[in-house]
């Protein structure tokens, strides 16, 4: 069985780093508990992106639309529900998630390609046009505040930073395995095959009797909704909802995490969103030109590695196999 | 009178100037199928290099009326710029799935706005003395700037000459057969290599131009290039992508819209256009004037 050898795949990798990652807060400082917490929002958000580029082969340039959305989800949900708890965060942003991807499905899936891309992006900023001009609702520029919730009725204590690195990380630890299982099961179930069937030939796909546009709206949401849950997740630990995360540029980010990881594998956008994160802290500490160390990085690694970290790694694995045989 | 007057000369400068863009960024997509996403920094760039020659200028002296001159070569040095793209970054991709092509350009789009802020830092660049040299007219009971009908005057004279050159020249028909067809192009003999380089200088100086014109009578900040993009996709997805009627007809449209929002519906203004485009996109996915 293919689907059980992949599976042995993932738990070879998941294991140790789920290992790591679990005693991770005792070991690294607080900066390092923060980075680590922000690169697994981000691997849930690039997992759910790459639904639809690695799975789905639908290039979105608009995912900021649903990371961003679901943050000021969250940030009106503390302002004109006085909500508080996380878990009913991630219900609202969820619900508000699945609508506005559905909304924003009906139209960008009748296209595909280059079409697809600019939609996604049209729509994504119209989101953040409104965010931006609507700044009695939103607060403009400067955003909304989003506290520190409670997580399952447990609330933060004196020491914020605390309970930020270890409560917090933990909470996001758990829905981003949670998100993992989930997604894994999806890419391997017959819908997810019949996506992959889209990818590789959409013209036989129909032919077999896949709906295809059907498909591909059902792939937008279910990936929409997962980018959402890591908006979610995003806007307690920024302690703000802002528009950076809804400019199409973050899109481009997501994009750029998910190829830096390797969209073809299922752990790709995994290792590319945590590499990207500390990439990107330790860019934006080091030089005010972080944008141009970034670029470089996104150029060079086109060109030279253009299936990734894990693209490279497959090679490296199959070429020592080789040596291994003969 | 005189204040509609005024209302359709600015709807008409916005136009000529998102023309400027938007049709640069029509012709690289009509010619080799790249959705350029650092297309608004190069225009970005034809700003920040005239301000700069303009500033550099006066401090040597020179007489107002010759700081004319100097306007192209912001537009110049987007087209080097552009020509150095293409052959070094963007050659090696056109063989490969247009994602690469797209993402070759974000990480451009990253590089250059930074490379802009490293030469001239994060302060804005002004170039008034040029606008403020050409006085204003009167319009009826109103006063409206000579140097924005200049402007407009830059972009009729850009829409004339590309339409000439590319539906009465030579180089126009090779231009249009590898939009057409490139491997029957590339058949019959049209070096295609040559054919791309020229259409993508072509375009970045397009870009380079709407900058350079456009910068006395603003100014040229960080950040110019990234919105001028988002505006210039509004404008070919409501024309068509690929199509420069098609880009004159958009800019016309979001030119319009943009001095009719500004005035009665500021906030919703971008809004709008958005929706608008994808109005179109739902009725006519191609855009007014694309092919299919």
């Amino acid at each position: 069985m293919a689907s059980n050898q992949s599976l042995k795949r993932l738990l070879t990798w998941l294991v140790p780093v789920v290992v790591l990652l679990a005693v991770a807060p005792f070991v690294v400082d607080e900066f390092q508990a923060l980075t680590l917490t922000y690169g697994m929002i981000f691997a849930i958000a690039a997992l759910g992106f790459n639904l639809l580029l690695g799975y789905t082969g639908l290039l979105s340039f608009g995912h900021s639309a649903f990371f961003g959305g679901a943050a000021y989800a969250v940030a009106f949900m503390v302002k004109y529900l006085k909500i508080a708890s996380m878990e009913l965060f991630l219900t609202g942003s969820i619900l508000a998630n699945a609508f506005l991807s559905l909304l924003f499905g009906l139209v960008c899936v009748r296209y595909t390609r280059i079409f697809f891309g600019i939609l996604t992006l049209a729509l994504s900023q119209v989101l953040w046009s409104l965010a931006f001009k609507f700044f009695w609702v939103t607060g403009g520029t400067d955003g909304l505040r989003a506290p520190t919730p409670t997580l399952l009725g447990f609330s933060a204590g004196d020491d914020k930073m605390a309970f930020l690195t270890h409560q917090y990380y933990y909470y996001v630890l758990g829905v981003f395995l949670l998100v993992v299982v989930v997604m894994w099961v999806i890419v391997h179930s017959p819908f997810g095959k019949a996506l992959q069937a889209i990818r590789d030939n959409e013209t036989r796909a129909e032919f077999i009797g896949i709906r295809i546009r059907r498909y591909r709206l059902i792939a937008f949401v279910i990936s929409g909704v997962f980018t959402g849950v890591a908006g979610a997740l995003w806007a307690p630990l920024n302690g703000l909802a802002s528009p950076d995360v809804l400019v199409w540029t973050f899109s481009g980010e997501i994009v750029f995490m998910t190829v830096l990881g390797g969209f073809r594998t299922f752990v790709g956008p995994i290792v590319g969103a945590i590499a990207f994160t500390y990439l990107k802290t330790y860019a934006v500490g080091f030089t005010t030109y972080w944008q141009f160390l970034l670029g470089t990085v996104l150029v060079v690694l086109i060109l030279v590695l253009p299936t990734g970290i894990m693209g490279a790694v497959e090679q490296l694995r199959a070429r020592v196999a080789k040596r291994a045989v003969t | 009178m005189g204040v509609f007057a005024i209302h359709i000369l600015n709807a008409l400068l916005y136009s000529s100037v998102l023309f400027l863009i938007a049709g640069g960024l029509s012709l690289i997509y009509g010619v080799m199928r790249i959705l350029n996403l650092a297309h608004g920094n190069l225009y970005a760039l034809g700003a920040f290099v005239t301000a700069w020659a303009i500033g550099l200028a006066l401090n040597a002296g020179v007489p107002a009326g010759a700081l004319f001159l100097l306007l192209p070569a912001g537009a110049i040095a987007a087209a080097a710029t552009g020509a150095l793209i293409e052959r070094t970054l963007l050659r090696p991709f056109y063989r490969r799935p247009e994602e690469y092509q797209l993402l070759m350009t974000f990480g451009l789009l990253m590089i250059l706005e930074d490379v802009i802020r490293f030469i001239w830092g994060p302060t804005p660049l002004t170039a008034t003395s040029v606008y403020a040299s050409l006085g204003s007219l009167e319009i009826g009971d109103a006063r409206y700037p000579t140097y924005n009908v200049a402007i407009i005057g830059v972009g009729v004279l850009a829409a004339i000459f590309l339409w000439a050159f590319i539906y009465r020249t030579r180089f126009g028909v090779l231009l249009r057969a590898t939009s057409q067809d490139k491997r029957m192009a590339s058949a019959l003999g049209v070096n295609v290599n040559r054919v791309y380089i020229q259409a993508f200088t072509l375009g970045c100086f397009m870009a380079g131009l709407g900058g350079a014109i456009v910068v006395p009578s603003q100014s040229a900040v960080l950040g110019m290039g990234v919105d001028a993009l988002v505006l210039a996709f509004i404008v070919v997805v409501i024309g068509g992508l690929g199509s420069l009627e098609g880009a004159l007809a958009g800019a016309l449209v979001v030119g319009v819209v943009r001095e009719v929002g500004i005035t009665f519906f500021p906030e919703v203004e971008l809004a709008v256009l958005y929706f608008i485009a994808a109005v179109v996109l739902l009725v006519r996915p191609a855009g007014l004037f694309g092919r299919a």
